[in-house]
Protein backbone atom coordinates (compact mmCIF):
# COMPACT_ATOMS: atom_id res chain seq x y z
CA UNK A 1 0.00 0.00 0.00
CA UNK A 2 1.39 3.35 -1.02
CA UNK A 3 0.99 6.51 1.00
CA UNK A 4 2.18 10.09 0.63
CA UNK A 5 2.73 12.63 3.38
CA UNK A 6 2.79 16.24 2.26
CA UNK A 7 5.36 18.49 3.93
CA UNK A 8 4.48 22.18 4.07
CA UNK A 9 6.82 24.85 5.37
CA UNK A 10 6.14 24.61 9.10
CA UNK A 11 4.82 21.05 9.18
CA UNK A 12 6.29 19.26 12.18
CA UNK A 13 4.40 15.99 12.45
CA UNK A 14 5.27 14.86 8.93
CA UNK A 15 8.12 12.59 10.01
CA UNK A 16 6.14 11.13 12.92
CA UNK A 17 3.46 10.26 10.42
CA UNK A 18 6.09 8.76 8.11
CA UNK A 19 7.35 6.56 10.96
CA UNK A 20 3.82 5.48 11.86
CA UNK A 21 2.80 4.66 8.30
CA UNK A 22 5.97 2.65 7.66
CA UNK A 23 5.68 0.80 10.97
CA UNK A 24 2.30 -0.58 9.90
CA UNK A 25 3.27 -1.52 6.39
CA UNK A 26 2.75 1.49 4.16
CA UNK A 27 5.30 2.28 1.51
CA UNK A 28 5.39 5.98 2.31
CA UNK A 29 6.81 8.88 0.30
CA UNK A 30 7.35 12.41 1.53
CA UNK A 31 6.05 15.01 -0.90
CA UNK A 32 7.09 18.66 -0.90
CA UNK A 33 4.31 21.27 -1.03
CA UNK A 34 5.79 22.89 -4.11
CA UNK A 35 5.62 19.71 -6.18
CA UNK A 36 2.87 19.58 -8.72
CA UNK A 37 2.29 15.89 -9.13
CA UNK A 38 1.29 13.46 -6.45
CA UNK A 39 3.07 10.08 -6.56
CA UNK A 40 0.76 7.11 -7.05
CA UNK A 41 -0.90 6.71 -3.66
CA UNK A 42 -3.60 4.76 -1.86
CA UNK A 43 -3.60 7.31 0.94
CA UNK A 44 -2.52 10.94 1.18
CA UNK A 45 -1.86 12.49 4.58
CA UNK A 46 -1.75 16.18 5.44
CA UNK A 47 0.26 16.19 8.68
CA UNK A 48 0.14 18.36 11.77
CA UNK A 49 2.28 21.38 12.43
CA UNK A 50 2.16 25.10 11.85
CA UNK A 51 2.18 25.48 8.10
CA UNK A 52 3.12 29.01 7.07
CA UNK A 53 3.39 29.94 10.74
CA UNK A 54 -0.41 29.80 11.04
CA UNK A 55 -0.46 33.22 9.37
CA UNK A 56 -3.80 34.69 8.25
CA UNK A 57 -5.82 31.64 9.33
CA UNK A 58 -4.40 28.22 10.19
CA UNK A 59 -4.08 26.17 7.03
CA UNK A 60 -5.28 28.94 4.72
CA UNK A 61 -2.02 29.45 2.85
CA UNK A 62 -1.12 25.76 2.74
CA UNK A 63 -4.51 25.05 1.18
CA UNK A 64 -3.37 27.11 -1.83
CA UNK A 65 -0.03 25.28 -2.23
CA UNK A 66 0.85 23.89 -5.64
CA UNK A 67 0.51 20.26 -4.54
CA UNK A 68 -2.97 20.87 -3.15
CA UNK A 69 -4.59 20.95 -6.58
CA UNK A 70 -3.40 17.37 -7.09
CA UNK A 71 -4.58 16.43 -3.61
CA UNK A 72 -7.99 17.96 -4.29
CA UNK A 73 -8.26 16.11 -7.61
CA UNK A 74 -7.18 12.90 -5.89
CA UNK A 75 -9.85 13.38 -3.20
CA UNK A 76 -12.53 14.23 -5.76
CA UNK A 77 -11.73 11.06 -7.68
CA UNK A 78 -12.39 9.06 -4.49
CA UNK A 79 -8.82 8.77 -3.13
CA UNK A 80 -8.31 8.60 0.63
CA UNK A 81 -7.09 11.88 2.11
CA UNK A 82 -6.54 12.23 5.85
CA UNK A 83 -5.72 15.53 7.55
CA UNK A 84 -4.47 15.49 11.13
CA UNK A 85 -4.49 18.65 13.26
CA UNK A 86 -3.02 21.33 10.99
CA UNK A 87 -3.87 18.93 8.17
CA UNK A 88 -7.52 19.12 9.26
CA UNK A 89 -7.27 22.92 9.24
CA UNK A 90 -5.88 22.74 5.70
CA UNK A 91 -8.72 20.43 4.64
CA UNK A 92 -11.43 22.80 5.87
CA UNK A 93 -9.71 25.66 4.06
CA UNK A 94 -9.81 23.71 0.79
CA UNK A 95 -13.50 23.03 1.34
CA UNK A 96 -13.00 19.26 1.03
CA UNK A 97 -14.67 18.91 4.42
CA UNK A 98 -17.28 21.39 5.71
CA UNK A 99 -16.87 23.90 8.53
CA UNK A 100 -13.92 25.74 10.04
CA UNK A 101 -11.62 25.46 13.06
CA UNK A 102 -11.70 28.45 15.37
CA UNK A 103 -9.46 29.29 18.30
CA UNK A 104 -9.99 27.12 21.37
CA UNK A 105 -12.73 28.55 23.54
CA UNK A 106 -10.47 29.41 26.50
CA UNK A 107 -7.76 30.85 24.21
CA UNK A 108 -5.15 28.37 25.39
CA UNK A 109 -2.96 25.91 23.57
CA UNK A 110 -4.09 22.43 24.62
CA UNK A 111 -1.63 19.55 24.76
CA UNK A 112 -2.95 16.39 26.40
CA UNK A 113 -4.42 12.94 25.89
CA UNK A 114 -8.12 12.75 25.18
CA UNK A 115 -10.66 10.03 24.56
CA UNK A 116 -12.68 10.01 21.39
CA UNK A 117 -15.76 8.03 20.54
CA UNK A 118 -16.29 6.73 17.05
CA UNK A 119 -19.59 7.57 15.47
CA UNK A 120 -20.01 6.23 12.00
CA UNK A 121 -17.84 3.26 11.03
CA UNK A 122 -19.17 3.43 7.52
CA UNK A 123 -15.78 4.51 6.09
CA UNK A 124 -12.33 3.17 5.25
CA UNK A 125 -10.74 4.75 8.31
CA UNK A 126 -12.73 3.20 11.16
CA UNK A 127 -14.51 0.26 9.53
CA UNK A 128 -13.84 -3.04 11.41
CA UNK A 129 -12.24 -1.35 14.43
CA UNK A 130 -13.05 -3.40 17.53
CA UNK A 131 -12.90 -0.49 19.94
CA UNK A 132 -15.39 2.37 19.96
CA UNK A 133 -13.45 4.57 22.36
CA UNK A 134 -9.86 5.45 21.57
CA UNK A 135 -7.23 7.41 23.45
CA UNK A 136 -5.39 9.87 21.24
CA UNK A 137 -3.23 12.92 21.81
CA UNK A 138 -4.21 16.49 20.94
CA UNK A 139 -1.96 19.53 20.66
CA UNK A 140 -3.57 22.58 19.15
CA UNK A 141 -4.61 26.18 19.55
CA UNK A 142 -7.31 26.22 16.88
CA UNK A 143 -9.35 23.05 17.17
CA UNK A 144 -12.73 24.53 17.99
CA UNK A 145 -14.85 23.05 15.23
CA UNK A 146 -17.58 25.34 13.96
CA UNK A 147 -20.07 25.14 11.15
CA UNK A 148 -23.36 26.78 10.27
CA UNK A 149 -26.65 25.28 11.43
CA UNK A 150 -27.43 24.13 7.91
CA UNK A 151 -24.02 22.50 7.57
CA UNK A 152 -24.42 20.78 10.94
CA UNK A 153 -27.77 19.35 9.91
CA UNK A 154 -26.25 18.15 6.68
CA UNK A 155 -23.24 16.47 8.28
CA UNK A 156 -25.45 14.84 10.90
CA UNK A 157 -27.92 13.62 8.30
CA UNK A 158 -25.11 12.15 6.21
CA UNK A 159 -23.31 10.55 9.17
CA UNK A 160 -20.22 12.63 8.48
CA UNK A 161 -19.18 13.03 12.11
CA UNK A 162 -16.30 10.61 12.55
CA UNK A 163 -15.31 11.08 16.20
CA UNK A 164 -16.45 13.00 19.29
CA UNK A 165 -14.48 14.05 22.37
CA UNK A 166 -15.67 11.98 25.32
CA UNK A 167 -14.49 10.53 28.62
CA UNK A 168 -13.04 7.08 29.26
CA UNK A 169 -16.51 5.60 29.36
CA UNK A 170 -17.51 7.22 26.10
CA UNK A 171 -19.83 9.87 27.52
CA UNK A 172 -20.01 12.80 25.14
CA UNK A 173 -20.54 15.83 27.37
CA UNK A 174 -19.39 19.42 27.38
CA UNK A 175 -17.04 18.86 30.32
CA UNK A 176 -15.03 16.46 28.12
CA UNK A 177 -14.90 18.95 25.28
CA UNK A 178 -11.37 20.39 25.37
CA UNK A 179 -11.76 23.23 22.90
CA UNK A 180 -15.40 24.23 22.51
CA UNK A 181 -16.14 22.32 19.30
CA UNK A 182 -19.79 22.15 18.30
CA UNK A 183 -21.29 18.89 19.59
CA UNK A 184 -17.83 17.76 20.83
CA UNK A 185 -16.79 17.09 17.24
CA UNK A 186 -13.15 15.97 16.99
CA UNK A 187 -13.16 14.76 13.41
CA UNK A 188 -15.39 14.78 10.36
CA UNK A 189 -15.64 13.15 6.97
CA UNK A 190 -16.70 14.50 3.64
CA UNK A 191 -19.99 13.37 2.14
CA UNK A 192 -18.34 10.56 0.19
CA UNK A 193 -16.44 9.39 3.34
CA UNK A 194 -13.05 9.26 1.62
CA UNK A 195 -11.69 12.46 3.22
CA UNK A 196 -11.14 12.52 6.99
CA UNK A 197 -10.10 15.53 9.04
CA UNK A 198 -9.43 15.18 12.75
CA UNK A 199 -7.62 17.12 15.46
CA UNK A 200 -6.25 14.14 17.46
CA UNK A 201 -2.91 12.60 16.48
CA UNK A 202 -3.06 8.81 16.08
CA UNK A 203 0.63 8.81 15.02
CA UNK A 204 1.58 9.77 18.59
CA UNK A 205 0.02 6.60 19.98
CA UNK A 206 1.95 3.85 18.25
CA UNK A 207 4.31 2.69 20.98
CA UNK A 208 3.15 1.28 24.28
CA UNK A 209 6.31 2.25 26.11
CA UNK A 210 6.09 5.87 24.96
CA UNK A 211 2.40 6.60 24.90
CA UNK A 212 -0.38 4.21 24.10
CA UNK A 213 -1.43 1.69 21.53
CA UNK A 214 -4.66 3.09 20.18
CA UNK A 215 -2.85 4.71 17.27
CA UNK A 216 -1.41 1.29 16.41
CA UNK A 217 -4.94 -0.15 16.31
CA UNK A 218 -5.99 2.69 14.04
CA UNK A 219 -3.15 2.28 11.54
CA UNK A 220 -3.28 -1.55 11.51
CA UNK A 221 -6.99 -1.38 10.83
CA UNK A 222 -6.55 1.34 8.20
CA UNK A 223 -4.05 -0.61 6.13
CA UNK A 224 -6.23 -3.73 6.32
CA UNK A 225 -9.23 -1.72 5.16
CA UNK A 226 -7.34 -0.34 2.19
CA UNK A 227 -5.83 -3.69 1.11
CA UNK B 1 -4.04 52.27 -6.42
CA UNK B 2 -4.64 51.45 -2.78
CA UNK B 3 -7.61 49.42 -1.71
CA UNK B 4 -8.41 48.32 1.82
CA UNK B 5 -10.26 45.26 2.96
CA UNK B 6 -11.82 44.79 6.37
CA UNK B 7 -12.58 41.25 7.46
CA UNK B 8 -15.00 40.72 10.30
CA UNK B 9 -16.41 37.65 11.98
CA UNK B 10 -20.02 36.87 11.17
CA UNK B 11 -22.60 37.56 13.82
CA UNK B 12 -23.14 33.99 15.06
CA UNK B 13 -19.44 33.19 15.37
CA UNK B 14 -17.98 33.26 18.85
CA UNK B 15 -15.08 35.70 19.18
CA UNK B 16 -13.20 34.81 22.38
CA UNK B 17 -10.46 37.36 21.66
CA UNK B 18 -13.01 40.14 21.37
CA UNK B 19 -14.52 38.99 24.67
CA UNK B 20 -11.17 39.06 26.46
CA UNK B 21 -10.38 42.51 25.08
CA UNK B 22 -13.79 43.65 26.26
CA UNK B 23 -13.09 42.29 29.75
CA UNK B 24 -9.66 43.94 29.86
CA UNK B 25 -11.10 47.29 28.83
CA UNK B 26 -13.83 46.86 31.41
CA UNK B 27 -11.17 46.28 34.07
CA UNK B 28 -9.42 49.47 32.99
CA UNK B 29 -12.54 51.46 33.60
CA UNK B 30 -14.02 51.54 30.12
CA UNK B 31 -17.39 50.34 31.34
CA UNK B 32 -19.45 51.78 28.52
CA UNK B 33 -18.86 48.99 25.98
CA UNK B 34 -21.60 46.64 24.80
CA UNK B 35 -19.50 44.28 22.73
CA UNK B 36 -16.15 44.05 20.92
CA UNK B 37 -15.53 41.98 17.84
CA UNK B 38 -11.98 41.67 16.58
CA UNK B 39 -11.31 41.63 12.85
CA UNK B 40 -8.54 42.07 10.28
CA UNK B 41 -7.57 45.00 8.11
CA UNK B 42 -5.56 44.79 4.89
CA UNK B 43 -4.02 47.64 2.90
CA UNK B 44 -3.43 46.45 -0.62
CA UNK B 45 -1.56 48.44 -3.22
CA UNK B 46 -2.88 47.03 -6.48
CA UNK B 47 -1.12 47.49 -9.80
CA UNK B 48 -4.28 48.87 -11.35
CA UNK B 49 -5.46 52.45 -11.73
CA UNK B 50 -9.08 51.82 -12.57
CA UNK B 51 -10.92 51.88 -9.19
CA UNK B 52 -13.59 49.46 -10.36
CA UNK B 53 -11.08 46.92 -11.59
CA UNK B 54 -8.88 47.34 -8.50
CA UNK B 55 -11.85 46.67 -6.24
CA UNK B 56 -12.76 43.63 -8.28
CA UNK B 57 -9.24 42.24 -7.87
CA UNK B 58 -9.34 42.72 -4.10
CA UNK B 59 -12.81 41.26 -3.90
CA UNK B 60 -11.51 38.17 -5.63
CA UNK B 61 -8.61 38.01 -3.16
CA UNK B 62 -11.01 38.27 -0.24
CA UNK B 63 -13.26 35.49 -1.41
CA UNK B 64 -10.39 33.19 -2.37
CA UNK B 65 -7.89 33.66 0.44
CA UNK B 66 -8.17 36.66 2.76
CA UNK B 67 -11.55 35.73 4.23
CA UNK B 68 -13.13 32.39 5.02
CA UNK B 69 -16.72 32.97 4.05
CA UNK B 70 -18.02 30.30 6.40
CA UNK B 71 -17.21 32.53 9.37
CA UNK B 72 -16.16 35.90 7.98
CA UNK B 73 -17.52 38.81 5.99
CA UNK B 74 -15.44 41.32 4.09
CA UNK B 75 -15.86 44.93 3.17
CA UNK B 76 -13.78 46.70 0.55
CA UNK B 77 -12.87 50.34 0.85
CA UNK B 78 -11.21 52.40 -1.82
CA UNK B 79 -8.58 54.42 -0.01
CA UNK B 80 -6.86 56.34 -2.79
Amino acid sequence: MKSSVITFPGSNCDRDMDVALKKFGFNNKMVWHNDIELPKSDLVVLPGGFSYGDYLRCGSMASKSKIMQSVINFAKSGGLVMGICNGFQILVETGLVPGVLLRNRYLEFICKNVFVKLDSKDNSYFKNLDKDILEFHIAHNEGNYFCTKDQLKEIEDNNQIAIYYCNKEGQIEDQYNPNGSIKNIAGILNKEKNVLGMMPHPERMIDESLSGEDGSLFFKNLINNIK
Amino acid sequence: MKVSAIITLKKDVLDPQGKVIHQALDGMGFNNVNEIRQGKYFEIDVKENDPKKAKEIVENMCSKLLANLVIENYKIIETQ
